[in-house]
């Protein structure tokens, strides 16, 4: 990609997104905030619980995929 | 002043219970603007933006114990809230619409077209979030790339890989789309 382009490519981005200016909440996000604290940490999704479970099985079946994986980790 | 300052990060780094809450609240309502602006910048949804500030500082109060003062507090809730910015956008669908209701400067390049705009504002959707990020912090918002490194936690160098290879992609996913640059 040459100077030209990428220029040409700056200035599409900055036209089809303007720069934001001055970005204030629009109210005090303090009660919101009392209420995630109050909420205390998310459970992890029934899929993440599946995903570790299949890797597990898929571990113990080939453990040889293990140095492999953690490889990719 | 300056005192009080360093007193409130001190009792948010040590935790102690009869102090930590107030030192926290004193916090948020100190920074929570600076976060909020930060957020919508990356990702130009000002609901997005509101909640991501939310997520941000449950964080930020999780992991207070590793809050290093000699960083300063501001650098280190905008390291935290854009990762969860770039893990907000790895949820999101490409092609959402950008901007919706966002206070912006006009543009000005009446040359460039509404469909253009929005060719570009869709292919722009569909880079990776890390992409997006570097990309539009350092192209649309013109910060410093050192500014950008520290809160992504990666070098200067890495900061640049980033948006060329973001603007590369653009320009290829522009030319499928029929806009030649």
């Amino acid at each position: 990609m040459n100077a030209h382009d990428e220029d040409r490519i700056k200035q599409l981005l900055k036209g089809a997104m303007p720069p934001i200016s001055n970005a204030e909440p629009p109210c005090d996000l303090w009660p919101a905030m009392l209420r995630r604290l109050d909420a205390g940490p998310a459970a992890p999704p029934w899929f993440d619980w599946a995903l570790a479970g299949g890797l597990v099985v898929f571990a113990l079946a080939l453990p040889a995929s293990i140095p492999v994986f953690l490889y990719y980790l | 002043m300056q005192d009080e300052a360093r007193g409130v990060l001190e009792d948010f780094r040590n935790g102690h219970p009869e102090t930590f809450n107030n030192a926290f609240e004193a916090l948020f309502r100190m920074y929570q603007r600076t976060v909020y602006g930060w957020l919508l910048r990356i990702v130009r949804n000002p609901a997005a933006a509101e909640e991501l500030t939310v997520e941000a500082f449950w964080r930020i109060y999780r992991a207070h114990a590793r809050f290093d003062p000699s960083r300063g507090f501001e650098a280190w809730a905008r390291t935290i809230a854009t990762h969860a910015a770039i893990d907000w956008l790895r949820t999101q669908k490409a092609e959402i619409e950008l901007l919706a209701d966002v206070p912006a400067a006009p543009t000005g390049d009446p040359a460039i077209s509404a469909e253009i705009r929005r060719k570009t504002a869709a292919a722009f959707s569909r880079l990776p979030p890390k992409l997006r990020v570097a990309a539009v912090l350092a192209v649309v918002e013109e910060l410093p790339h050192k500014e950008i490194a520290a809160a992504l936690g990666i070098s200067v160098t890495a900061v640049k890989v980033r948006v060329f290879r973001a603007l590369r992609l653009l320009r290829t996913d522009l030319q499928q789309q029929g806009v030649t640059p």
